[in-house]
């Protein structure tokens, strides 16, 4: 099983939702993005999502964007953001990594060279936004043929008709965003995601985690309570963009972690 | 003939949205049930005629089509070599080819009880024509525009304002038209339910690309009508600008299948086309790539990041091009070339001392490949540029261009 499937499954064992936490490569640098990686699982994460920097990321708000623009500015590359996951493989060998970003610098890199570099590096699933189920021959298709999971995103404007071609070639999980936006913008309430996820479940047969818009753990605790897990990126990006100090994003960090957990223990998946 | 040999260029795209590798479906999640809402909508509206019979008499009536085909006697003299014509797309109500697209693409969002319009613009031409027909709709029109180019292009953002329409500077990225189109996807992922995006060009996620084609494809089909008319045959080099390629699809499409037709566009060569990237000609110096929703020719750098284009011209100043035409590039249908700023100005200046015509920055680059190629041509060889803008809000650039202090 890959590392994805016994996370989810460890955590479904223990009745806890996962926390899947979002941060930009090379955001400012890629030796303090690389910190904060390091201790995110000691805080609590059990998914991590690492963006790939991206000059023109369509469906990404300020927060977002500006992340990725000091990466640029920093120097980094998709080449420096394997090698990034290489680094921190040599003390993680559990935490699952999934990369986020957009197809042309996947693209330009050459998709099979992409693949192998991902594989080896111990990249275990790809979120790429501008690769929706018409184009699966392009990235998907080849990533599952490798072993690596093609995490779909689902969307409030996801209908009965279009959510099996959605879910068909999802593996890992599937990543529900929860509002029609940008990253970063205002949160769904649980009451509406309740039945959004209940009905991505039933199709995919995956966990549903649910993303865009959560910021507290207190918004964490009750989205997650309704979800198989939920995942934090602006939240966390910004106080990395406010240049605090590694630890004090972590302290943040543990904070959403416990916020996601505590669901978990107020609501044991069933 | 052997039906597995293709044997035309029109009909693309394929169901998939390509053009060959080009083209297709680069969206989110969220934008795609909007797009094959947007093409089922569009498909079924082509082949209904009372669309039609709306779009041509919009045509006759609101925008003063069809324009007319002219013979450029003096610069045809001036040259030396081959017959020039221009099809005068810029005498078209707001002063430029855009407004055929836009109309099209406005009836089909009443169609479709869209309610709210935004749209992308880099010289202000497309926001102008689309806040023109949100107004005489009484439709809600936002205009994404980037900083830089709200700065430059003033007496257009007050032309949008005045139309009603709002005007958003976008300060994302470098602020400039490839911003403008991210900013307006980021409205349309937001405001899925009423808004319809009215894109400006013939690229984005299909069915645009296609669409938009047809909507300017009867800058073609009046010029074969036209040259039919005035020269008995069908002409033997059409020659337009590219940005994005909108007016120039529209010109070359009804000819793709005319063996005898030499087809030449012509991209913003900037400072030149070398290794500074100080220019914004994708197919002679970039390689393909996805953004904006389809694959084609970009430019980028090594890590497949996007670069900033550069040129005089505003319009001509985006990364990309039209799908259609990087498969036109690859399969050599048409040739594509580049003109520089400087070339530009030349025939600028040209043709308004010679034909009484301020010509737009845009087809001015045009008219420079046409300058380069009708000197070594024969006399019965005719060429039609396409005169896709006027130049009037340019008038400053240029003046700036040439050392001419015209601001105080």
């Amino acid at each position: 099983m890959s590392r994805i499937g016994t996370t989810f499954a460890r955590l479904q064992a223990e009745g806890q939702k996962a926390f899947v936490a979002y941060i930009m490569a090379g955001d400012p640098d890629m030796e303090t993005s690389l910190a904060v990686m390091r201790g995110l699982p000691g805080a609590g994460v059990d998914v991590i999502e690492l963006g790939m920097p991206f000059t023109d990321p369509m469906a990404d708000g300020p927060t977002i964007q500006y992340a990725g623009q000091r990466a640029l500015a920093g120097g980094q590359t998709l080449e420096r953001t394997l090698e990034m996951v290489r680094r921190f493989r040599e003390g993680d060998t559990d935490t699952p990594i999934v990369l986020m970003g957009y197809y042309n610098p996947i693209y330009s890199r050459g998709v099979d060279r992409f693949l192998a570099d991902a594989g080896a590096a111990g990249i275990d699933g790809l979120i790429v936004v501008d690769l929706p189920p018409e184009e699966d021959v392009e990235l998907c298709l080849p990533a599952r043929a490798v072993g690596i999971d093609f995490i779909r995103l689902a969307t409030p404007t996801t209908d009965d008709r279009r959510l099996p071609a959605v879910v068909r070639n999802t593996s890992g999980f599937v990543y529900y965003v929860s509002i029609t936006g940008i990253t970063g913008a205002a949160a769904a309430s649980a009451a509406d995601v309740a039945p959004d996820v209940a009905r991505i479940k039933a199709a995919s047969g995956l966990p549903v985690v649910v993303g865009f818009g959560i910021s507290t753990p207190q918004g964490a605790t009750e989205i997650a309570s309704v979800a198989d897990g939920c995942v934090v990126g602006s939240a966390i990006v910004k106080l990395i963009a406010e240049g605090r100090p590694v630890p004090q994003v972590l302290e943040a960090v543990a904070a959403l972690a416990d916020g996601v957990h505590a669901a978990g223990a107020r609501a044991p998946a069933g | 003939m052997p039906e597995d040999i293709p044997n035309s260029h029109r009909t693309g795209p394929d169901d998939q949205g390509r053009f060959g590798i080009f083209g297709g479906r680069f969206v989110s999640e969220t934008l795609m049930p909007l797009i094959l809402e947007l093409e089922a909508e569009y498909e079924r509206a082509k082949t209904d005629d009372s669309f039609w019979a709306e779009m041509a008499d919009l045509w006759t009536h609101y925008v003063g089509r069809p324009s007319p085909l002219y013979h450029a006697e003096r610069l045809t003299q001036h040259l030396g070599g081959a017959k020039v014509y221009m099809k005068r797309d810029e005498l078209n109500h707001t002063g430029a080819h855009k407004i055929n697209n836009v109309l099209g693409q406005i009836i089909l969002a009443r169609r479709m009880g869209k309610t709210r319009i935004i749209a992308e613009t880099g010289a202000g031409q497309h926001g102008v024509a689309t806040a023109t027909v949100c107004a005489k709709f009484g439709l809600k029109c936002v205009v994404y525009m980037g900083a830089h180019d709200v700065e430059r292009q003033a007496p257009n953002v007050f032309r949008m304002k005045l139309l009603g329409a709002e005007v958003v500077p976008v300060t994302s990225g470098r602020g400039t038209l490839k911003d403008a189109m991210n900013d307006a996807l980021r409205d349309w992922v937001t405001n899925v339910r009423d808004t319809f995006y009215c894109i400006g060009t013939v690229a984005g996620p299909h069915p645009y690309p296609a669409m938009v084609r047809d909507f300017q494809s009867i800058i073609g089909k009046e010029t074969r009508e036209q040259m039919m008319a005035a020269e008995g045959r069908l002409p033997d080099t059409l020659v337009a600008a590219i940005g994005g390629g909108s007016n120039a699809m529209g010109l070359f499409h009804p000819f793709l299948d005319e063996p005898t037709v030499n087809i030449v566009g012509v991209e913003a060569g900037g400072k030149g086309v070398d290794d500074r990237m100080e220019h914004c000609a994708s197919l002679t110096g970039g390689r393909p790539g996805v953004l904006h929703g389809n694959r084609t020719y970009l430019l980028q750098d090594d890590d497949g990041q996007i670069l900033e284009g550069f040129s005089i011209s505003a319009g001509l100043d985006y990364p990309g091009i039209g799908p259609e035409h990087a498969w036109l590039h690859e399969t050599g249908r048409a040739r594509y070339v580049a003109i520089t700023d400087a070339e530009a100005l030349e025939a600028f200046q040209l043709c308004c001392a010679l034909e009484g015509i301020i010509p737009a920055l845009e087809p001015s680059h045009a008219l420079a490949q046409v300058m380069k190629m009708a000197p070594d041509l024969p006399a019965d060889h005719l060429i039609v540029m396409n005169m896709c803008g006027r130049g009037d809000k340019d008038i400053f650039t240029v003046a700036r261009a040439l050392g001419v202090d015209i601001a105080g």
